[in-house]
């Protein structure tokens, strides 16, 4: 069938099973948003093309398709490069799609031209220039193809206008035949072998998941493996809702300073590490010569150019993450190590907290109150900074999938447009947005994109009016020289979000955080509720409490 | 210690930028590099000459292994033949000049041009010999010095098979 590039790229959209795409029209993607009018795919219109990377983001993350964002040339696709650099450090799959000046004038510095191709070259998985209609269908089923196999990422395809509108045969190829990709799925079945002997003469054993635990659907298995060898599960940020909190076994986050102090206790004791879709980067070691010691590691990847790359590794298994763990699993073998799980359960009753000296609302206690209060599919987007590290801490996760945050590359303002993107994925669970008054203000116009497409949206604001993170760490490494970290000249919050057409609540009191939780979950329309938190309130425990 | 990759590449705009991207960003450095296509027109052979330990070579085929374009990555050992072209323009007289001749005769290289104030050799071989020529002209005064970058190739009958990958990823889809 004939039809223009533009046509080809719904088309494509349509044939991947794409639903909805978040994008920002302009000059140079106008054919694709003319095409859009007859097509299937549902369009949404967001704020700022950063904003639709993060949502793209969001709804891949929580439904586990493809995320599509789509944004015109020049300005356009460069505001998306911190959307895909997130998706990149934290792979996700997406798909970019951005519009490019006429062939006949790429390199001329024309209106709104960007190289963007060459711009997002070292965090995309892929990218391509698109010089040629006839090229297209096969582009962009190559595209679809290599950002959800093996490790996920984020690929951009740039088409330029005079391609959108040219005509081609559309004959959407059945599959990508790539020489220089293939991923490993099945794990060595000599590796598997030696891992599982590893694991029966461990009397110690400990299991880190990273995000590949989430993105490779390994929850059962990860939990029956930590059940046969009796091992502790702590998880990275990332990988935060893999393992079930609530989980005897289950010893919270791990991370350097800012981890919980059982996960942190168990790497120091541990002979037998079992990674698993983690790449063990510098947030979750700590120094890595004094990361794990007397540990023997056994590192299960679906890239084998993570395994090695951070730590020494004994034993390397490259596959699939599901799959690697289902043949491990059939070996049947067991182990008990009663001693280990009786550490582990005395470790877990001394978890340190905030502080209990407190003068004004205690982080912590807001959000295990939201914790306790919230079903297991809740979906929790958080942004970066201090808040984060809290949820991180002291949310227990019970599902997978139920947890956003940009956990690789840190980047403030991800968490609204990403619970945007959530709630369009999954508009029957309750999405709830934990942020703080710095990364709040970095996108939250995104508030009129939730409006626009009537969802229901559950804000926390924990404002200390100040950039509590930059501050915490301005204390321990600067001698207490505080600089640019005051937000004195924070809006209302509650002011600006009921302009948006938003329920709010301001809240200022310890003794009013559980009902006014309960309030926010009960509402049945969009709600923001900020509540004013101690301004030295830190996320490492420090004697005595909260710093004056 | 120094090392020689063969890296295959599908034969697009683009690639070799992706290529010597990846070096700068992880903080490698290239010591040499070369392109040109293969017996197959698509597909593009880059050898690039890096130094550095074991590590560092692994983490690089591993990293250069993810690119979508990179289709085969080799380490070329020691029992290879390495060599690079290179032309060297000589400032020569008529009393240097038989000198001049003479010595590259010696190393059994070619004068490929030639003026009243210089002599332009055209030299290959493996570096060291290449690097002792130049030392042995340096005296007359070089003028201008370009290489192409060294190419290598493993001895012996094994080779690295284009068909053979290809036929591997067909049986695999």
């Amino acid at each position: 069938m004939k039809m223009t590039g533009a046509q080809v790229v719904t088309n494509a959209l349509e044939k991947e099973g794409v639903e909805y795409i978040f994008g920002y029209p302009g000059g140079a993607i106008l054919p694709v948003y003319d095409a859009l009018i007859k097509s299937k795919v549902k369009h949404v219109l967001v704020r700022h093309e950063q904003g639709a990377a993060h949502a793209a983001s969001g709804y891949s993350r929580v439904t586990g398709k493809v995320g599509v964002c789509i944004s015109t040339s020049g300005p356009g696709a460069t505001n998306l490069i911190t959307g895909i650099a997130t998706a990149y450090m934290d792979s996700i799959p997406m798909v970019a799609i951005t519009g490019q000046v006429a062939t006949n004038v790429i390199g001329h510095d024309v209106f709104q031209e960007v190289d963007i191709t060459g711009a997002t070259e070292p965090f995309t998985k892929n990218n391509y220039l698109v010089k040629n209609v006839e090229e297209l269908p096969r582009v962009l089923k190559e595209a679809f193809h290599i950002a959800s196999t093996g490790r996920p990422g984020p690929v951009l395809v740039d088409i330029p206008k005079d391609v959108q509108m040219a005509m081609v045969n559309f004959n959407y190829p059945e599959k990508a035949n790539l020489l220089g990709y293939k991923p490993t799925y099945k794990g060595h079945p000599r590796q598997i072998k030696k891992s599982v002997e590893a694991m029966l003469i461990s009397e110690k054993p400990m299991i880190i998941v990273g995000g590949g635990g989430v993105m490779g659907g390994a929850s059962k298995e990860i939990v029956e493996l930590s059940e046969r060898i009796d091992a502790p599960v702590a998880t990275t940020m990332m990988g935060i809702s893999s393992f079930p909190s609530s989980h005897p076994l289950s010893l919270g986050m791990l991370g350097g300073d800012h981890g919980v102090y059982p996960a942190k206790k168990a790497i120091e004791e541990a002979d037998l590490l079992i990674v698993m879709g983690a790449r063990m980067a510098d947030r979750s070691t700590g120094k890595t010569e004094e990361f794990a010691k007397r540990a023997k590691v056994i590192h299960i990847d679906v890239d084998p150019a993570e395994i090695g790359k951070n730590i020494m590794i004994d034993i390397p298994i490259v596959g699939d993450m599901r799959q690697t763990l289902k043949d491990i699993l059939e070996k049947d073998f067991r182990k008990s190590n009663p001693i280990w799980r009786e550490s582990i359960s005395l470790w877990k009753q001394t978890v340190k907290g905030v502080g209990d000296n407190l003068k004004s609302l205690d982080p912590m206690e807001i959000i295990k109150s939201l914790s306790e209060q919230t079903s297991n599919d809740t979906i929790i987007a958080t942004d970066v900074g201090q808040h984060q590290l809290w949820v991180g801490r002291y949310y227990g996760f019970e599902q997978p999938r139920t947890f956003l945050t940009s956990g690789g590359l840190g980047t403030m303002g991800y968490g609204l447009p990403a619970a945007v993107g959530a709630k369009i994925g999954k508009p029957n669970q309750e999405v709830v947005l934990v942020t703080g008054d710095g990364s709040f203000q970095m996108n939250l116009t995104e508030m009129a994109t939730s409006v626009q497409e009537g969802l229901t949206l559950k804000i926390i604001v924990l404002n200390n009016s100040c950039l509590g993170m930059v501050r915490e760490l301005q204390q321990h490494y600067c001698d207490e020289r505080y600089n640019q970290v005051a937000m004195s000249g924070n809006p209302d919050f509650c002011k600006l979000a009921e302009a948006y057409g938003f329920k709010t609540k301001k809240i200022v009191k310890a003794e009013e955080i559980h009902e006014s939780i309960k309030e926010l979950l009960e509402s049945d329309c969009s709600m923001l509720m900020e509540f004013q938190i101690c301004n030295s309130a830190n996320v490492i425990p420090l004697e005595g409490g909260c710093l004056r | 210690m120094k090392h020689v990759l063969a890296i295959l590449v599908e034969n697009r705009p683009g690639v070799l930028s992706k290529v010597a991207g990846l070096f700068s960003r992880r903080g490698f450095n290239i010591d040499s590099l070369a392109v040109g296509t293969t017996e197959h027109p698509n597909i593009s052979r880059i050898t690039i000459a890096v130094t550095g330990d074991e590590y560092v070579v692994e983490q690089l085929s591993k990293q250069l292994n993810k690119l979508i374009d990179v289709i085969k990555v080799s380490n070329i050992g020691d029992d290879s033949v390495a060599r690079e072209l290179i032309l060297i323009k000589v400032h020569a007289t008529p009393a240097t000049r038989n000198e001049i001749v003479e010595i590259v005769n010696i190393f059994r290289q070619k004068i490929v041009d030639i003026t009243k104030t210089s002599v332009t050799v055209e030299a290959t071989g493996d570096l060291k010999k290449v690097a002792a020529l130049i030392e042995m002209l340096r005296d007359f005064g070089i003028k201008e010095v370009v290489r192409t970058g060294m190419i290598a190739i493993d001895r012996g009958a094994k080779a690295i098979d284009i068909e053979q990958i290809q036929k591997k990823i067909s049986h695999y889809e």
